[in-house]
């Protein structure tokens, strides 16, 4: 969070820590705006916030937060919740952030009082200067729902305003309800169980969540907290209040108190849910693998990346490295044609007769340059595989379109309410090998970008469900960059190598994830997922969680790919590169029985997954060799980055098991094929 | 104890005497059995973070929910009002119902 009056950026995790520091910081007073998931809170912050937003991603999670300014108030969005606890990295968040805040301003679903209320009231309990915004009304109405708000006022305590985000009516009274925002009832029965000495020095919610028996935020202090028993009756309470608040304020018209969500039901039901989750897939399948894997990304990377940025940059170094440069002529197909070498001993700069003739050379577009620095350093870090070059073409040209687009199905899928339906669908398959459907999610990402998708095992319930997890995307999901490769290999090997390369990743995929839920000890938590109504996503919104999302796994990843880079590139100049590629070289010609060069193909597979497969390219294998090879380079080491991402959310322990287990599984299974099929 | 409940309710499919059956029933059924399109009342719920997450999205012990889908594999989801939950089939077995006849 970065405030206008001060420019000191505030890490909100310290806030917490630090309370005092927090608000001497920050002159402006703090408007937190709280709600469930899907209670269209964003809107409000967009209507108050406008276009000066600074969102920052909290520090070890991937939960955002966006905070802007209103006239004298800093407005701070936080993710939605359906309480305030230690739950997950969401609550987390919005927990630090609601305890410092000055004023709260509680979007509620009026759809959802049952569920939305429960926040509310837990708010209340905390002591903050709350408002209640009933977003949705037009919704009610149409539904023949009556919420009698000003009774809802009366019975909370605190003002309440109606909003409905569609047409964005009501939006003009949120000014004044935030000056109104005041601190509403609480029963003698919770005050009651509160630590006096608590709220006198750190105020009433820090209390509550002490005596609820939050863990975390108790440790931090120091405190005592609640047992688990001491919770539960607090929610039970609690529960029961808003029930009777509910009983007063709502009518329902119509004689059924059943809502018909159609095309949620649907989505639901086993007969026409299947063909619906088809229909999603196929459409992904084309928007993903087509679109952006194919046409966006071959352009961003061979015309910006290879053309534009990493010929500039070479042309640059070379100035002044010695370099040799093989230019190659393309014609209208991409095949080669003829080709010239230029050497410059010392660089462009003392040869200026060789870099007129070179500059004639590539004034061509279809042209092929290679460049080939003759210093080790300048080599590691804008060769072929370079640091600063390969890397930056792979992050931003490769990868960060195909992240985006996966971000951006993820967000449509999440916004339109498919998301939760999806894991429901798929929540019996992967309950089978100890995960619930909540990990569709990560397994989903995975076909997009395998590291993306290890840092989104976060979202899993338990530390197993991550082990399996990470294992299945570690070992059988390819990602986009290699799933490109593969399927254009594998086109070109016929239907039965196909089907070979197919039948063993999904039969590994199954054996894998199996032994791992059998033999790991621990239990797996079971779906618990509240879904949402089925509606048109808000195209702002869509684009904004794209964005940061994006944005986020870029700062959190980036570094390391350069990582990553910087080490393969260390042992190809130390010649370690060269040991491990020959000490694979017997294995492969005799045990997978392919060409010693596909040794070469799997060594350059840890630095980018697809050049695995790309290095296959130019051999002559058969079409079984190239089922072998590609159940090998699917089946081994993922990418040197989300190795090291593995390591760090996974530790070192289990990170090099998988790491170690993905080479010897690729290669024994790779073999028993081969000793099948060739 | 798992098993005894289905061995009752498979009792209670096929049993004469229906309503007497029934009463049997409504202390001991579990979620994972509730029949598609059929209103049961939650009689208990599993003690822990499970119990906590569910009081939070509304259901709380004797509530009347509504049993919306049933999937292969034990998948439940459930209604109530207008709000609808998803729950995999080792948290269902573990909630005690009586079903509305």
């Amino acid at each position: 969070m970065r405030t206008e009056a001060t420019g000191i950026k505030v890490d909100p995790k310290n806030l917490l820590q630090n309370p005092v520091q927090g608000s001497t910081l920050i002159e402006r007073k703090r408007v937190v705006l709280v709600g469930n998931p899907n209670v269209g809170k964003s809107c409000v912050f967009n209507y108050l916030s406008g276009a000066y937003v600074d969102v920052s991603n909290f520090p070890g999670t991937t939960v955002a937060l966006s905070s802007g300014n209103y006239k004298e108030y800093e407005i701070i969005d936080t993710p939605g919740i359906y309480g305030v606890s230690s739950f997950n990295d969401e609550e987390r968040v919005a927990r630090d952030v609601i305890i410092e805040a000055d004023i709260i301003i509680n979007v509620v679903n009026s759809l959802h009082l049952e569920r939305d209320l429960f926040l509310t009231k837990q708010l209340i309990e905390m002591g903050k200067k709350v408002t209640i915004v009933l977003n949705f009304t037009d919704e009610v109405k149409r539904k023949k729902i009556k919420i009698d708000s000003a009774r809802l006022s009366a019975l909370f305590g605190v003002e309440v305003i109606e909003t409905s985000a569609v047409n964005k009516s009501g939006f003009e009274k949120l000014p004044e309800a935030i000056k109104k925002a005041r601190t509403g009832f609480v029963s003698g029965e919770i005050t009651g169980r509160l630590n006096q000495h608590i709220i006198n020095n750190h105020g009433r919610g820090l209390a509550l969540l002490v005596a609820e028996g939050d863990e975390e935020v108790s440790a931090k202090y120091g405190f005592e907290c609640g047992s688990a028993d001491d919770r539960e009756a607090i929610y039970i309470e609690r529960r029961k209040t808003v029930n009777e608040i509910i009983a007063e304020v709502e009518y329902e018209d119509s004689s059924k108190g059943r809502f018909f969500n159609l095309l949620g039901s649907l989505s639901l039901n086993p007969v026409t849910g299947l063909p619906i989750l088809a229909v999603v897939l196929v459409i992904l399948y084309y928007l993903i693998g087509d679109v952006v894997a194919q046409q966006v990304v071959g352009y961003t990377e061979d015309v910006l990346g290879k053309q534009y940025f990493e010929f500039y940059t070479k042309s640059f170094v070379s100035e002044v490295s010695a370099v040799d440069i093989n230019v190659t002529e393309l014609d209208a197909e991409g095949n080669t044609g003829g080709s010239r070498e230029f050497s410059f001993k010392e660089g462009f700069r003392y040869d200026p007769m060789l870099k007129e003739s070179f500059d004639k050379a590539v004034s061509n577009k279809d042209t092929q340059v290679d460049f080939n620095f003759k210093n080790p350093i300048v080599k590691l870090f804008f060769g072929e595989f370079g640091v600063f070059s390969m890397t930056i073409t792979y992050l931003l040209f490769l990868l960060l379109p195909l992240v985006m687009a996966f971000y951006l199905v993820m967000a449509i899928l999440e916004d339109s309410g498919y998301l939760p339906r999806l894991a429901t669908m798929m929540d019996r398959s992967l309950s089978r090998v100890g995960l619930n459907g909540r990990a569709v999610i990560p397994i989903l990402l995975g076909f997009g970008c395998v590291t993306m998708a290890t840092i989104t095992t976060r979202i899993l319930g338990s530390e197993r469900e991550k082990t399996i997890a990470t294992a299945i995307l570690q070992f059988v999901i390819p990602c986009s960059a290699q799933l490109a490769v593969i399927a254009v290999l594998a086109a070109t090997a016929g239907p039965q190598a196909m089907l070979v390369y197919a039948a063993v990743i999904v039969t590994m995929m199954i054996t894998v994830s199996t032994v791992l839920h059998k033999i790991l000890p621990g239990q797996s938590t079971p779906l618990l997922i509240d879904l949402p109504m089925m509606r048109i996503p808000r195209i702002d919104n869509i684009l904004k969680k794209t964005w940061h999302r994006s944005i986020g796994f870029m700062k959190e990843a980036s570094v390391w790919f350069f990582i990553g880079a910087l080490g393969v590139g260390l042992m190809e100049i130390t010649g370690l590169l060269k040991v491990f590629t020959d000490f694979l070289t017997p294995i492969t010609v005799n045990w997978l029985k392919l060409p010693a060069e596909a040794s070469v193909a799997f060594v350059m597979g840890t630095v980018r997954r697809d050049f695995g497969a790309a290095g296959l390219f130019n051999l002559a294998l058969t079409p079984m060799q190239v089922a072998v090879s590609l159940i090998v380079i699917t089946l081994f080491v993922p990418c040197i980055a989300s190795f090291m991402v593995m390591l760090k959310e996974r530790g070192w322990k289990e990170g090099f098991t998988i790491w170690v287990s993905a080479w010897v599984i690729a290669f024994l299974v790779g073999g028993l094929t081969a000793l099948v099929v060739i | 104890m798992v098993l005894r409940l289905q061995v009752i309710h498979t009792t209670f499919l096929h049993g004469v005497n229906r309503n007497r059956n029934a009463l049997i029933f409504m202390e001991k059924r579990t979620l994972d059995n509730a029949k598609k399109g059929r209103y049961i009342t939650i009689l208990g719920l599993p003690q822990g973070m499970v119990k906590v997450q569910m009081i939070r999205l509304g259901i709380s012990e004797g509530d009347r929910i509504f049993c919306l889908e049933r999937l292969p594999g034990g998948t439940v989801v459930i209604q109530k009002n207008r709000q609808e939950i998803a729950m995999g089939y080792e948290l269902a077995r573990q909630i005690l119902i009586s079903e509305d006849l």
